[in-house]
């Protein structure tokens, strides 16, 4: 008797054909997601590997902090650098405080009512529009109508219009993942609701708004269209080195539009630098990007509940 | 003078979510320094009801009021009454713990800081006002070494526990608890029980529980809702035993649903 239950509860457990199809099934699956991963990667590391290898030849100190030379045939890429962090520092000096802020008081403050609802469309619908037309935006109202000129402030607001709606809507999801009992616990004894903001509401959601905002200089430093008319130039030599060489309301030089120009509209530029530039361009933004997630890792480890 | 009897009065007190009237008519007398419970079946209205006493009913909202509340004899819906200090004196407790994501010694303080001056306490103030605190609610001892932890921590039960003590320091008169055990485990539960008896006489306890057996071993009086009604409001222990309205009958002796 002892022996013939071993043996079934032995067979008991053994593999079925089904379990079997499923097991090939659920390994089949598996690898393709994989597969489709590294498909998602690939791309990444090849372009970034090419620009590497083809840029090599002109990448230094000195490419970084001299101006383009010999009708941007030669020499380095200051201006144009220079240019790309001034429109991206003063945008989001702009976008920033009224992003996050507009974002606190729709979120903590306004009620669901229709005003609020068709600024949350209008919102939605901001962050989809194309980059061209705000640019058209920027001559019309920054160039034009508040009479700025071509200038870094001109072009800076553009990208800020750009940029804007995407912060508050980053802000937003920061602020939604705040638990609503911390707040219902603040205002129950007695907090109005800036102070609930101030001490329960901000530090925890701090580190979502900083991380969407400073995700927000990628896409600034990358446009081209809303601020090549609006303030970025083909070329502007500047003092090397000196970081306060431009005045906002100068044009400036700018990465993206320069990578543009010597890439398709200058014959003869020595072969490493468009690669040397967009290197740079590229580094940059994964530079912040890495920077922004230190930051939020940092943060999120402050705050457990 | 004339003592107060009762800590919260209505009168005809109705209340609409949008276009829903979630409560109909109350009229309930709450006294001073008892324990009254809150039963009826989901939807009820006894969750608003208790959210109508300090008025945070209408952070929620497009809630319209009618009618009168009463608290220590004085209409909360009067001009020159201040909601920050209405809800200093009326606290509330709730179903989930929720401590702030701060530490146990400043969730203890938290509402003393936001209705002080900048910087006005002292340390010495604070490590009493805290010591105090903590010590009411019986979680001192387990506590005193735990003061810089972060509340979000700890165990429920002393997470419930923290929540009432950090009404304390406000000196509130009225103390209202929307199902504070239904978080906890039988022996948090009867903690917390046990607290709100010894702490009755002082503060006056409202309290929704969906657990009758709780609503009988705690309160002094009861009152049973259905679909935003008041149906019975008498001692605990007469509503339980010989209710007046069939429908409370059905309720209590579980006939319901």
């Amino acid at each position: 008797m002892n022996s013939t239950t071993e043996i079934s509860a032995q067979d008991m457990f053994t593999e079925t054909a089904v379990g079997k199809q499923n097991r090939y099934i659920e390994n089949a699956v598996k690898i393709f997601f994989l597969i489709m991963t590294c498909l998602m990667i690939l791309p990444l590391l090849l372009i970034i590997g090419y620009l590497f290898y083809k840029a090599l030849p002109v990448l230094s100190l000195d490419f970084l902090f001299t101006n383009p030379q010999d009708n941007m045939r030669a020499g380095g890429i200051w201006a144009p650098f220079l240019g790309t962090i001034y429109l991206v520092v003063v945008s989001l000096l702009v976008a920033a405080p009224i992003g996050v802020f507009a974002a606190v008081y729709l979120n903590e403050y306004a009620r669901d009512n229709w005003f609020t609802r068709i600024v949350n469309l209008a919102v939605v619908n901001l962050a989809g529009v194309p980059s061209i037309v705000h640019a058209l935006f920027g001559v019309g109202a920054f160039v034009l109508f508040a009479g700025l000129g071509e200038s870094i402030l001109a072009a800076s607001l553009t990208l800020a219009i750009m940029t804007l709606p995407v912060i508050i809507a980053s802000t937003t999801e920061a602020l939604k993942a705040v638990p609503m009992a911390f707040r219902e616990a603040c205002w129950n004894l007695g907090a109005t609701r800036w102070q609930t903001i101030r001490r329960i509401v901000l530090p925890n959601s701090i580190s979502g708004i900083l991380t969407g905002v400073i995700l927000q200089v990628s896409r600034a430093a990358g446009e081209t269209a809303p601020i090549m008319f609006t303030g970025a130039v083909f070329y502007k030599a500047i003092a090397e080195g000196d970081i306060f060489a431009y005045n906002i309301t100068d044009q400036c030089m700018a990465l993206s539009l320069h990578l543009y120009t010597i890439s398709t509209q200058v014959p003869d530029v020595t072969e490493g630098i468009p690669y040397g530039t967009a290197i740079v361009l590229v580094g940059s933004v994964l530079l912040v990007n890495a920077a922004a997630i230190v930051l939020r890792v940092y943060l999120r480890t402050r705050k457990k509940w | 003078m004339d003592t107060i009897n009762y800590s919260i009065e209505t009168e005809n007190l109705s209340l609409w979510y949008g276009d829903f009237q979630a409560l109909i008519d109350v009229s309930v007398k709450i006294p001073t320094g008892k324990i009254t419970s809150l039963i009826g079946p989901s939807g009820c209205g006894k969750t608003t009801l208790l959210r109508c006493f300090n008025r945070v009913n209408e952070r929620y909202g497009n809630v319209t009021t009618k009618g009168e509340i009463k608290i220590l004899g004085k209409n909360i819906y009067d001009q020159d009454v201040s909601l920050l200090e209405l809800r200093k004196t009326v606290g509330m407790v709730f179903q989930r713990p929720n401590p702030l994501p701060i530490s146990v010694y400043e969730n203890v303080l938290f509402g003393l800081r936001i209705h002080s001056p900048f910087r006005s306490l002292t340390r010495t103030q604070t490590d009493e006002i805290v010591e105090d605190a903590l010590t009411s609610v019986f979680l001192w001892d387990d506590l005193k070494d735990k003061l810089k932890t972060r509340a979000t921590t700890l165990q429920l039960e002393q997470q419930q526990k923290l929540c009432i003590a950090r009404l304390l320091p406000l000196k509130p008169q009225v103390i209202l608890m929307d199902e504070p055990c239904s978080a906890l485990d039988a022996k948090g539960t009867l903690a917390v029980e046990e607290l709100m008896s010894v702490l009755a006489g002082t503060y006056t306890f409202l309290i929704v529980t969906h657990n009758m057996a709780q609503a009988k071993r705690v309160s002094n009086e009861c009152i049973y809702m259905f679909l935003g009604e008041l149906i019975e409001h008498r001692e605990t222990q007469a509503l339980f035993e010989t209710p007046e309205h069939p429908k409370t009958a059905d309720y209590v002796q579980m006939r319901y649903g």
